[in-house]
């Protein structure tokens, strides 16, 4: 237990996140657009140790972090309690957790969130694998991508699976509010967290935030492999309103994969490879024609 | 007011006058009347709580963390399989210093599946920094409830509680229960006021990475809270609770007949009733028998323990957990006492009652019988000897 800080941000620096990781940028985008009126629960991952090594916390809002997988659920006790307070209407709760901790082993927690419909903000910080612990694949994985778990090898090209389709399975509990946002795009994501902020009842949104260190790329390309992952059709920017897409992110003319993927030494293997390459670029058409990106 | 209750519907009872805001619990055999007597009182807008229903008693424990970091007092119930998927979020309740009550049914754990009666569920939590108390009736079950909010939310304390009744034998059986007035109830439990919670006006955060400079000051912290503060409030507690509520039940330990005794038996839960009675008979036949109840089983009452068994020659330690690979929990702590002891009696362990086999009073007088013999230090009660071959290993 501790804090109190003095700065405008609702979360500052001093923390020992990695130079240019994307999920610090993104955190500190989400609580100063939620403002000083949020509790936060997070789960157990890069972004609770870099930012809350005691006696220190990054953190200027009312926080909170229990356990890897429950964060959904700690998230709906701390959203019954100030509903029994009588503050709900005052007071804003976000829950977030990292990919794995929110797309696999925080599922359950998550959809039980959802479907009791509490007024919570889930945001889950897509950095497309259990980082904290060395970079192991987790089901947000993209296709293709080197892991410690996911390796290439002589039969393997790395991850074999498509990432889940976890914006839709939120919104499959027909909740009023699930979306995607990238880190590339600031404005796009702190609009998408008021929004989500401004409806009651459940919501979940789900940020891109590339990973020098688990990506392999240099710390100052942060930016540009988020846009480009947006650019390519890779990562569609989404938004479901009660179960029914209603905004995506126009991407009028669509780089090439090959442009992301030659950014990041997690795709190194393939990149060489025209047929595998073109396997990711069917993704992304996929992506671009079913959103209709363009 | 006295009332013949099931045991779950007294605890419901009980709870509801400790007016917890947020309620938190997923359905478990045979804890379950608990919640849907809470529930009911919910619906019926006799009690002022969110009852959240959850998809799990993992997510259960979590939510009730959430609520009581936030500065509300909650509630909630589980058993056996349900509390080992909690125990996860159990360990990080104790180690988050918040005071949540948990009634546990004590039930055995799987497998074989089975959802009668013993004490595993509970006991495998016992070094999670939980207070945990046994009860032997409903009428402690209620008091141990309303005592323990109070000593778990004591700002010196900030520990959660675990009141551990057994599963079916309690929590289904009709007893005669004193349930104590509204009035009385606030008189004596004020409202939670805890010395940090999250806030927007004074924003905290909980729950930090502690590496290895600072971690075992934590855990030191608990350890001395639970044998230095805990153990001197409960006595306490106790007093006050008897002075509006005219009994004195929740003890650290609870003596019967044991004053000149040379056989001393040790137990918790239920079975003290049967104890007692086969107790009453060998006192009838001149035999000077007694025994030891455990109600406060975290913090471990070792004085008081020690000061009690230290007069008789003989200990019989009857248990309804054990540690495979070991011998009993119970035994092995209380062994501990008095090694090195020159004068210490002969202590002899017993598992029975796992699963729900019904411990008889002649099973009692066999341990009797037994601890007067050679010292054993694990010896299982009322097995079946057909079921021992190879073949029923596994069923
Ligand atoms: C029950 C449990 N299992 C495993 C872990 C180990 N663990 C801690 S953080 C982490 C990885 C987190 O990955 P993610 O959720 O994607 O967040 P990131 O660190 O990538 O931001 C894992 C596997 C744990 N703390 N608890
Ligand atoms: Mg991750």
């Amino acid at each position: 237990m501790l804090s109190k800080h003095f700065s405008e941000h609702n979360f500052v620096s001093g923390h020992t996140a990695c130079a240019g990781c994307g999920q610090a940028l993104a955190a500190r985008l989400v609580v100063d657009a939620a403002g000083k009126n949020t509790i936060a629960t997070n789960a157990t991952g890069c972004l609770e140790v870099f930012s809350t090594k005691a006696p220190q916390s990054s953190w200027n809002i009312p926080w909170i972090h229990s356990l890897f997988e429950n964060s959904a659920a700690v998230g709906s006790g701390v959203e019954s309690a100030l509903r029994y307070l009588g503050k709900i209407d005052k007071v804003r709760v976000i829950s977030q957790g990292g990919d794995g901790g929110t797309s696999d082993i925080g599922l359950q927690a998550l959809s039980g969130m959802l479907e009791r419909g509490h007024d919570v903000l889930y945001v889950c910080y897509d950095n497309e694998a259990y980082m904290n612990t060395g970079i192991q694949r987790s089901s947000l994985t993209p296709f293709s991508a080197n892991t410690t778990t996911s390796p290439p090898g002589k039969v393997s090209t790395g991850n074999p699976k498509l990432k889940k389709p976890l914006v839709e399975i939120c919104s499959a509990h027909h909740i009023p509010y699930s979306a995607s946002a990238s880190v590339g795009y600031p404005q796009d994501l702190q609009r998408k967290v008021k929004k989500a902020l401004s409806i009651r009842g459940p919501k979940f949104l789900q940020i891109h935030c590339p990973c020098p260190l688990g990506w392999r790329y240099e710390p100052g390309l942060t930016l540009e492999i988020a846009r480009l992952a947006v650019g390519s059709g890779l990562y569609p920017l989404i938004e479901y309103e009660y179960g029914k897409l209603t905004k995506v992110f126009k991407i009028p003319k669509p780089k090439p994969v090959e442009e992301y993927l030659k950014l990041q030494g997690r795709f190194r293997h393939i990149v060489n490879s025209q047929e595998e390459v073109a396997k990711i670029q069917k993704i992304a058409d996929k992506n671009i024609d079913y959103y209709q990106l363009k | 007011m006295k009332k013949f209750l099931e045991g779950s519907q007294a605890v419901a009872k009980a709870v509801k006058l400790a007016k917890p805001g947020v309620i938190s619990a997923y359905p478990i055999t045979p804890q379950t009347h608990i919640v849907e007597g809470l529930a009911q009182f919910v619906a019926d807008g006799e009690l002022k709580s969110e009852f959240v229903n959850v998809e799990s008693e993992h997510s259960a424990a979590s939510a009730v963390l959430g609520a009581e970091a936030c500065g509300v007092r909650s509630f909630t119930a589980t058993s056996s399989q349900g509390l080992i998927l909690m125990s996860e979020v159990l360990f990080n309740i104790a180690g988050m210093r918040l005071p949540v009550m948990l009634v546990c049914a004590n039930r055995a754990l799987s497998a074989p599946i089975n959802i009668w009666n013993d004490h595993q569920d509970s006991i495998a939590l016992r070094d999670s920094g939980w207070i945990q108390f046994y009860a032997e009736n409903h009428q402690e079950v209620v008091d141990f409830i309303l005592q323990g909010y109070k000593i778990g939310e004591n700002p010196k304390i900030m520990l959660p509680v675990m009141v551990c009744m057994d599963g079916y034998i309690l929590t289904h059986g009709m007893e005669v229960v004193d349930i104590p007035s509204q009035e009385q109830v606030d008189k004596f439990l004020p409202p939670y006021n805890p010395p940090y919670k999250l806030d927007i006006d004074n924003p905290l955060s909980l729950g930090l990475l502690g590496d290895p400079t600072v971690y075992m000051e934590t855990r030191y912290a608990i350890q001395d809270t639970l044998n230095n503060d805990v153990l001197k409030l409960i006595p306490q507690v106790s007093s006050e609770f008897e002075s509006i509520f005219g009994r004195r039940t929740l003890k650290l330990v609870e003596t019967y007949k044991t004053e000149d005794a040379e056989v001393i038996l040790v137990a918790m839960g239920s079975v003290a009733g049967t104890i007692k009675d086969v107790i009453d008979e060998e006192r009838s036949k001149g035999k000077k028998v007694g025994l030891l109840k455990i109600v406060t089983y975290r913090p471990f009452p070792k004085e008081e323990v020690f000061n009690i068994l230290k007069q008789a020659s003989r200990v019989g330690v009857i248990e309804k957990a054990i540690s495979l690979g070991s011998d009993g929990p119970l035994y092995t702590e209380i062994s501990a006492l008095f090694s090195g002891e020159k004068n210490s009696p002969q202590i002899s362990g017993f598992i029975a009652g796992l699963g729900g086999r019904d411990i008889t009073e002649k099973t009692i007088q066999t341990v009797i019988e037994l601890v007067k013999g050679k010292k054993t230090s694990c010896i299982f009660m009322d097995l079946n000897k057909e079921l021992l071959w190879e073949d029923f290993r596994v069923i």
